[in-house]
């Protein structure tokens, strides 16, 4: 037999760890309020995350609106747009992706696959979902001070984020920066959990070569959150002081509205460089999570193991490691050094590679496996598609060559919104899908899901592909209204164009509520999912209770004997072996001493 | 959590070396780092995400001395006393960096007697050191009060560049924020020590986890981290 460190063990390693002591909750606000139970804390952050999501959603409607039918809706001025745009960014990167991946996910998944009882500190863990909804409270809260919510766009770039002209500069930007703050403490609090969780909180025989890839993803982000956010803290804090105590951190001597300021000698792009500091690994925080998850529904329902379980483990450490040296390259025309760019170029072409191979030994998982086209399984497939859409636009605006003439342009906006936008997206609707039954112990509706998978891919591609071509055209991004007469480079036809994807983007915005339906119907009337529907490996689907209860295991915590993705073995009769499943109980007729066994 | 006899499989560990033994090590059974509690595991790894945000003040820092146009003022001047009639530059601050490295050996001592069960003389270490500390913010605010008297401001101050009090205010501040927080977790510990809450494993108020021993020395990283940080404050601010 073979030995790899996912081969089955011989022997159980005695437990290094006494049991947990947990908090049991006595009453209505401490089981389901103030609860310290990471799945219930899961659902919360997951239910704020969606429903703030969705109110971005509704305000990028109102984009497309002005965007697609200028002059026809009175109620939206140039300030009221770059609100628009600077609240749909942040929200959705921050408010939305981050904390449904990390805190939603992450805190789901994390104890239960690794055969865990809670988080390692359920109290912190608890504080973490509470600074998170106080931080969306105070992003609402911006919009209803005077002036309204700030139009600085998602980067809030100095000088003019600050600087009366720039809507929401009264105090917008001031209570942005504030959620901002809070976000950052809530998530330190959440990553240091999920952190150490993984690392000193697995069950026995769970190695880390052993982990699924979800936990992968989701552990390397959380690392890159706790070293990434902080830039972020630190120039939020500076910007804050700028505004409020006239500091020149990054305000350099300007004048403005006739008049001179009293900043002198700030340097506006040191914020760019935090700001990207902490925005490029930013992407990777979101973007690792799909990864993980995404590898996990390819293998499961594919019925085969995943291609190249090591490269993948070692392709998410050097993206993650990769992320934090490449920030630059968000600001090629913002008057680096031009060797800068040079080198910002080279590191970005290289993290190019671990993401291919991520791309190739998804592909290749599927190569022959025996696949079922589940919702999950279509959302994984459009992922991998998107995805390598998205990441190859990207190789693109990592040339600086390419990037300086597509800067600012329609063309950026299509290539994160692949990326970053649509690519997690299926991600997160694949996953909900995938572990609806878990959660609830009911199937999601079939039907509607395919509709909605259907009207969620193809509606996606009709709406960003054609912002690669407008980009390429020239039009350019965040202008309030296109005034195709006095720019003679854009032909009159990108006007039709603008007009059909806000068609599109109304009619797939407004398709999501099919999601919904179905997440509130088939909690009442969806197909009991019973123990394991997907027939997956992993612990989450190995607990005693469906859904499982708090502490997750009853009265003893699983024993891991092997990998997270033996599908499909020979010489066993069921198509997978759950990792809990102890080697003398296999059945079928691979007993322990054949010589064909697997693992070779 | 116990401390658990850690049962290694020696042949194993000696088959593996170079690199790979690394990496396999890492990755072992149910924990990475062996012997290392979660709350000392969580600790270490706030310190390094703490470790960036100094890191970045001080990078900030410095960025804003290269850009400015005007002339750096001269902190050997601006951080002098006059004592009995004769001007001591940095005075205040070696003092109040020698109060601070003391308590960090004061913090180690109690640390120890933590761990021989020496009730007494731990929350007395414990004390000194909330004292010490108390008397580092103390000397800050003294410092921080002359430096207002002399007309620095956070926008702005008479010696030169204007990021000179922007960056002073913002950076000690931030320190002795630590320091205050790590006060008030001194006091709040070396109560439950001196009332035998470690002795008895007593739920935590919040946390309702059993107290023990080690909470000392995870407070300790704290204290020592923050020691740390002032050290290059103090270099890269103060004396540069």
């Amino acid at each position: 037999m073979a030995h790899s460190p996912y081969d089955e063990i011989e022997t159980v390693p005695p437990a290094e760890v006494a049991e947990e002591e947990l908090y049991h909750p006595h009453s209505f606000i401490t089981r389901w309020v103030f609860c310290q139970d990471a799945k219930v804390i899961a659902i919360q952050y997951a239910i704020t995350a969606m429903a703030i999501g969705l109110f971005a959603l509704v305000l990028s409607w109102l984009m497309r609106l002005q965007l697609g039918f200028p002059e026809q809706f009175a109620f939206i001025d140039p300030p009221d747009y770059l609100q628009l745009i600077t609240m749909h960014g942040m929200i959705m990167v921050i408010y939305f992706l981050t904390a449904l991946l990390l805190g939603g996910f992450g805190n789901y998944l994390i104890p239960l696959m690794l055969g865990a009882r809670d988080m390692v500190f359920p109290y912190i863990n608890m504080l973490s979902f509470w600074f998170f909804f106080l931080a969306v409270l105070v992003l609402m809260a911006s919009m209803f001070v005077p002036g309204g919510a700030t139009g600085a766009g998602w980067t809030l770039y100095p000088p003019q984020s600050i600087l009366a002209g720039t809507p929401g500069s009264e105090g917008g930007i001031i209570l942005m920066l504030v959620s901002l703050i809070l976000f950052i403490a809530g998530i330190t609090m959440g990553g240091l959990n999920y952190v150490v969780t993984v690392l000193q909180g697995r069950a026995r025989g769970m190695t880390l070569m052993r982990m699924p890839l979800t936990i992968w993803g989701i552990f390397v982000a959380s690392i890159l959150a706790l070293f990434a956010f902080p830039a972020l803290f630190v120039a939020g804090v500076m910007l804050l002081f700028d505004m409020l105590l006239g500091t020149s951190f990054f305000m350099p001597s300007l004048v403005s509205f006739g008049q001179q300021m009293d900043y002198d000698g700030g340097s506006p792009l040191l914020f760019q460089h935090l700001f990207w500091f902490f925005g490029h690994p930013e992407v990777y925080i979101v973007a690792l999570p799909a990864f993980g998850i995404v590898s996990e529904l390819i293998s499961v329902h594919a019925r085969k193991n995943i291609f190249g379980f090591r490269m993948m483990v070692w392709a998410i450490v050097a993206i993650g490691v990769l992320s934090f040296v490449v920030w630059a390259h968000h600001m090629y025309v913002s008057g680096m050094n031009p060797v800068f760019g040079y080198f910002f170029a080279t590191t970005t072409l290289i993290i190019a590679i671990p993401t291919a191979i991520k791309v190739y030994n998804w592909v290749l998982t599927l190569w022959r496996g025996d696949i079922h086209f589940t919702v999950p399984m279509l959302f994984a497939i459009g992922f991998i598609v998107t995805f390598l859409n998205g990441g190859i636009s990207g190789l693109f605006l990592g040339n600086v060559a390419v990037a300086v003439p597509l800067s600012d342009t329609m063309f950026v906006v299509a290539h994160f919104h692949m990326v970053m936008g649509l690519a997690p997206v299926l991600v997160i609707f694949g996953a909900i899908y995938h572990w609806y039954p878990l959660i609830t112990g009911r199937m999601l509706d079939d039907t509607i899901g395919k509709t909605h998978f259907w009207i969620t891919f193809l509606g996606g591609y009709a709406i960003f592909l054609p912002l690669h071509y407008l980009g390429l055209m020239g039009v350019p991004r965040r202008y309030f209204e296109l005034q195709v007469a006095q720019m003679e480079f854009i032909p009159q036809s990108v006007e039709t164009l603008n007009a059909f994807v806000t068609v599109t983007a109304l009619v797939v915005g407004a398709a999501q509520f099919l999601f919904f339906f179905n997440l509130a119907w088939s909690y009442f009337k969806g197909k009991p999912a019973g123990q394991n529907p997907w027939g997956a490996t992993t612990l989450e689907w190995q607990t005693p209770e469906v859904p499982p209860s708090h502490g997750n295991w009853g009265s003893e915590r699983p024993v891991v004997y092997r990998w997270a993705y033996d599908y499909s073995v020979p010489g066993v009769e069921q198509d997978f072996i759950p990792q809990n499943l102890p080697p003398d109980r296999l059945a079928g007729d691979m007993g322990r001493d054949s010589p064909e066994g697997r693992g070779a | 959590m116990a401390e658990h006899q850690v049962t290694r499989d020696e042949t194993a560990a000696a088959a593996t070396t170079g690199l790979r033994g690394v990496a396999a090590d890492w990755a072992s059974d149910q924990r990475t780092f062996k012997d290392v509690s979660w709350g000392k595991a969580m600790m270490w790894i706030f310190l390094v995400s703490d470790t960036f945000i100094f890191g970045i003040f001080l990078l900030s820092y410095m960025t804003a001395r290269i850009s400015t146009t005007e002339p750096w003022p001269d902190t050997g001047e601006i951080f002098a006393l006059t004592f009995f009639g004769q001007e001591i530059p940095m005075i205040l601050i070696a003092i109040m960096t020698f109060v601070l490295i003391s308590s960090s050996g004061t913090m180690a001592m109690a640390v120890n007697y933590g761990y021989r069960r020496d009730r007494a003389k731990t929350a007395l270490l414990l004390l000194i050191t909330a004292l010490f500390g108390a008397a580092f913010v103390g000397m800050q605010a003294f410092e921080w009060a002359k430096l207002i008297e002399d007309g620095v401001r956070p926008w702005g101050n008479p010696f030169g560049a204007a990021q000179f009090g922007s960056s002073f205010f913002m950076i000690t501040g931030f320190h002795g924020a630590h320091v205050s927080i790590g006060v008030l977790f001194l006091l709040i510990i070396a109560r439950k020590v001196w009332r035998g809450d470690f002795d008895h494993g007593r739920p935590g108020f919040f946390t309702s986890k059993k107290g023990k021993y080690e909470t000392v020395e995870i407070l300790g990283l704290y204290w020592h981290f923050v020691d740390l940080v002032w050290v290059f404050i103090f270099a890269f601010f103060y004396l540069l």
